[in-house]
């Protein structure tokens, strides 16, 4: 059976969660069994958010994940705190915007990102959480980048469609920034 | 959302599949009050239950909540609150009125980390106050133990039933995993409102009919201990009616694994891995905490070198499980309290060094 | 001998209200919980909404309510009538609801579930029985015990030190928005006694409207635990008790209260 994980984690207002929720959307879009778990700290401003995706064509077992498989890290505290967590072949998506040089640890395939000059750059700093996602689909293709596109519409509510065209512009540049061909 | 199947499937949080799951079943009257990890679950209720003309109270308190399910299922509904660990704590004393007074209810309890205020992290350490407990007196709920959202769902619209056919409090024991997790879930249409017409509710007009009291207070011992007898036929027909757990795993097993809620999801999970590693696991998830599926413990007891309990605590079902193997076989236990998860790594671990400590034995 | 009259020359001008059960009281003598349960009667019967009443019984003197209203009856925990009285109210809308409690039950242990009814406008009747003490437990301390009263566990009398203030309930939920009529009242003379039954009614007539949270508050005698003679216990209520515990309308939906429109 195929079990891809995926763990995000960043400060509070980043969007991580709703970054996972996406994803999570694309993967039952896609037909496949998905589970969202989020973490986070007391605070209702600030703190850290952390969520973990579970993707799998069965059950997906374990909402979970002890060594996660692939990692978003969208500041420096998570990439402190949970770049050693990263399981042995993990591939990590790093925010170099917020977390410039970061270390890169054996076995695990470090890629930067600047998400925020690149979300800046696509309309809104905001949509750094979707520049880091779409980056992440490049290089661990989850689920197919159109689902997520579908996904971003899904999440919006209908008075924001509007806002959608930034939010895939952001998801597009972060998918290209990591090496993928949006034409495809 | 369809998925491959062709079935129409939401992405919901826990808390929201639990909510949406009672409204199909039936719930129309819902009394809350605030409490992390559980909030989503009355905001939904105070959202959409109007939609179906029910009614939802915020209380002044988790006490005052549940003597409004009181005098609710007084007048004839089946009720619900919601809350977590502190919050179940303070309605252990009407939940005791409740058995005393012979009124239905649902409770949903999302485990929190404890004891004292404690944390809003996930736990399992209410489980003794979930199948022991429903305050003082010599009565329990009926608890169930959910382990996905789907689950919950199905639950939360099947407790109501439940609660109405055994005449006991019924909860739901969830935890702040279960309740924050969003998964895909297939929903149940919104069913009719419980009926009021019971032959205890009070209200209505008395229309001919004898005045009917809805009381605890018997003050001759042999009278209480009536309502006693009535309430433990009732329990016990629940008991012969109501297991439910699920196995999954090795056919033939050297260890039964036994985890409830979301420490079974992640038991699962860890159970395959092991099979990859030659070790022969099975995993028995009680779904009915109470009534307790020990028979099917104690089958598999005969079998096995070794049972082993996982609990987000500090081993409190564990105690259920000794009493089913009976001293047929070692039970084993490993468990974290106050808020930190268990990894499937960890409980990979944990199950390769029980096998390798029982192999050289 | 009594029990050769024959009644049927005489015409009843004194009954039973319909809305008490057979049932014989088991207040002390002098008590006046016994008149407070009569005028709620009276008043049940006079709306002619017996059939559709449900009673909210509480925990104290008056704990066995539910055997002497005739009607349907729930009994609460302690001080949580109120919200017992909710969850039917809101199931039954139809239904007249109403708690009968002691300051006890009400001022003491009860006194959020009681406050946040009326802040929520429950469309309920609370009757409020004061007599400055905890009578079934034997004479300790309430809320409402005065300042100086000598009480069980207020052997010295209460004061700032022991036992701290006295909670007047009128004057805090008059406070409250979402009650619609609040009153206090006392049961020493024929007079005073029609009075009460007055508020009874306009408390029970708030409910009936729809207008919100209605309370009366009786002022009782407690010659057991007051140590003294009934005579002497009305006395005490009419010169001191009524001091502090001043009676008048404080609210009334109608218009005619102190406060409120």
């Amino acid at each position: 059976m195929n079990r891809q994980d995926v763990f995000l984690a960043g400060l509070g207002g980043q969007g991580v969660l709703l970054a996972g929720q996406i994803l999570a959307q694309a993967a039952l879009r896609s037909g496949l069994e998905v589970s969202w778990f989020p973490a986070y700290s007391p605070e209702v401003r600030g703190g850290e958010a952390t969520c973990t995706v579970v993707m799998a064509d069965g059950p997906v077992g374990s909402p979970i994940v002890g060594r996660p498989r692939a990692l978003v890290l969208m500041d420096a505290g998570s990439v402190e705190r949970h770049l050693p967590r990263a399981a042995e072949g993990a591939i990590a998506v790093i925010n170099s915007s917020l977390a410039p040089d970061p270390p890169r640890p054996d076995g695990v395939r470090v890629i930067t990102v600047p998400a925020n000059e690149l979300a800046q750059a696509a309309g809104s700093e905001r949509s750094a959480n979707l520049v880091m996602l779409g980056a992440l689909l490049a290089v661990r293709p989850v689920v197919a980048l159109s689902e997520v596109e579908a996904a971003v519409l899904d999440a919006l509510p209908a008075h924001r469609r509007s806002s959608a065209g930034v939010n895939i512009e952001a998801l597009r540049a972060g998918y290209r920034a990591a090496g993928g061909d949006v034409s495809v | 959302m369809e998925d491959r199947s062709g079935a129409t499937r939401k992405l919901m949080s826990g808390n929201e599949a639990c909510a949406e799951g009672a409204i199909a079943g039936g719930c129309r009257f819902f009394f809350g009050y605030p409490i992390t990890p559980q909030n989503a679950i009355p905001e939904y209720m105070a959202e959409h239950l109007p939609e179906v003309g029910g009614v939802y109270v915020q209380a002044e308190s988790e006490v005052a909540a549940t003597y409004m399910m009181l005098g609710a299922a007084a007048a004839g509904t089946i009720p619900m609150t919601s809350s977590s660990s502190p919050g179940i704590s303070l309605m252990q004393e009407g939940l005791s009125y409740m058995l005393g007074c012979e009124l239905p209810c649902v409770v949903v309890n999302m485990v929190r980390g404890g004891p004292g205020l404690g944390n809003i992290a996930p736990s399992q350490s209410d489980y003794w106050l979930a199948t022991r407990g429903a305050g003082h007196g010599d009565g329990r709920c009926l608890t169930f133990a959910p382990y996905s959202v789907q689950e919950l769902h199905d639950w939360s619209a099947e407790a109501f039933q439940v609660a109405a056919r055994y005449r006991l409090p019924v909860m739901i024991l969830g935890d702040a995993v279960l309740a924050q997790m969003m998964e895909p879930v297939r929903l149940r249409p919104r069913g009719e409102a419980m009926s009021l017409d019971r032959e205890w509710a009070v209200g209505g007009g008395l229309k001919g009919r004898e005045r009917r009291i809805v009381n605890s207070l018997w003050v001759v011992p042999e009278v209480m201990e009536q309502v006693n007898l009535r309430m433990k036929a009732r329990f016990d027909q629940a008991e012969a009616e109501m297991v439910r757990f699920e196995e999954v795993g090795d056919e033939e097993p050297e260890m039964l694994v036994v985890a409830y809620g979301s420490m079974a999801r992640v038991a699962e999970t860890a159970i395959g891995w092991a099979a990859d590693e030659g070790i022969r696991a099975r995993l028995l998830r009680p779904i009915s905490l109470v009534p307790f599926p020990y028979a099917a413990i104690r089958v598999w007891a005969e079998r096995v070198r070794l049972v082993l309990v996982l609990e987000l605590s500090l081993g409190q079902m564990v105690e259920d499980v000794r009493l089913a193997v009976e001293g047929r076989c070692p039970v084993e236990f490993y468990g974290r309290a106050g808020g930190p998860l268990i990894t499937p790594e960890d409980t990979l671990s944990v199950i390769l060094s029980m096998a390798g400590v029982r192999r050289m034995l | 001998m009594l029990d050769d009259l024959d009644l049927t020359e005489y015409e009843p001008v004194y009954t039973r209200p319909e809305s008490f059960t057979d049932t014989i009281m088991r207040y002390c003598p002098g008590c006046t919980h016994g008149l407070a349960h009569r005028l709620v009667a009276e008043v049940l019967d006079e709306l002619g909404v017996r059939e559709r009443t449900v009673c909210i019984a509480s925990v104290g003197c008056s704990v066995y309510t539910y055997e002497y209203f005739n009607c349907d009856c729930v009994q609460a925990a302690h001080g949580r009538a109120p919200a017992v009285a909710t969850g039917v109210k809101r199931v039954r809308p139809d239904s007249v609801v109403f708690t009968y409690q002691g300051d006890g039950d009400l001022a003491s242990i009860g006194l959020a579930e009681v406050v946040h009814a009326a802040a929520r406008a429950e469309n309920i009747t609370v009757i409020f029985v004061n007599n400055a003490v905890f009578g079934m437990t034997q004479g300790q301390m309430a809320p409402t015990t005065l300042p100086g009263q000598v009480t069980t566990t207020t052997p010295r009398g209460r004061s700032r030190e022991e036992g701290g203030y006295t909670l007047r309930v009128c004057e805090l939920l008059s406070q409250v928005e979402g009650v619609a009529y609040l009153a206090r009242r006392v049961l020493t003379s024929p007079g005073r006694v029609r009075a009460a039954k007055n508020a009874l009614r306009l408390a029970f007539e708030a409910q009936l409207e729809g207008a919100g949270f209605s309370l009366v508050e009786l002022l009782s005698a407690c010659p057991t635990w007051w140590h003294m003679t009934w005579r002497e216990a009305f006395d005490w209520i009419d010169q001191t008790m009524t001091r502090y515990f001043p009676p008048g309308e404080f609210v009334n939906w109608r218009g005619c209260g102190q406060a409120k429109e």
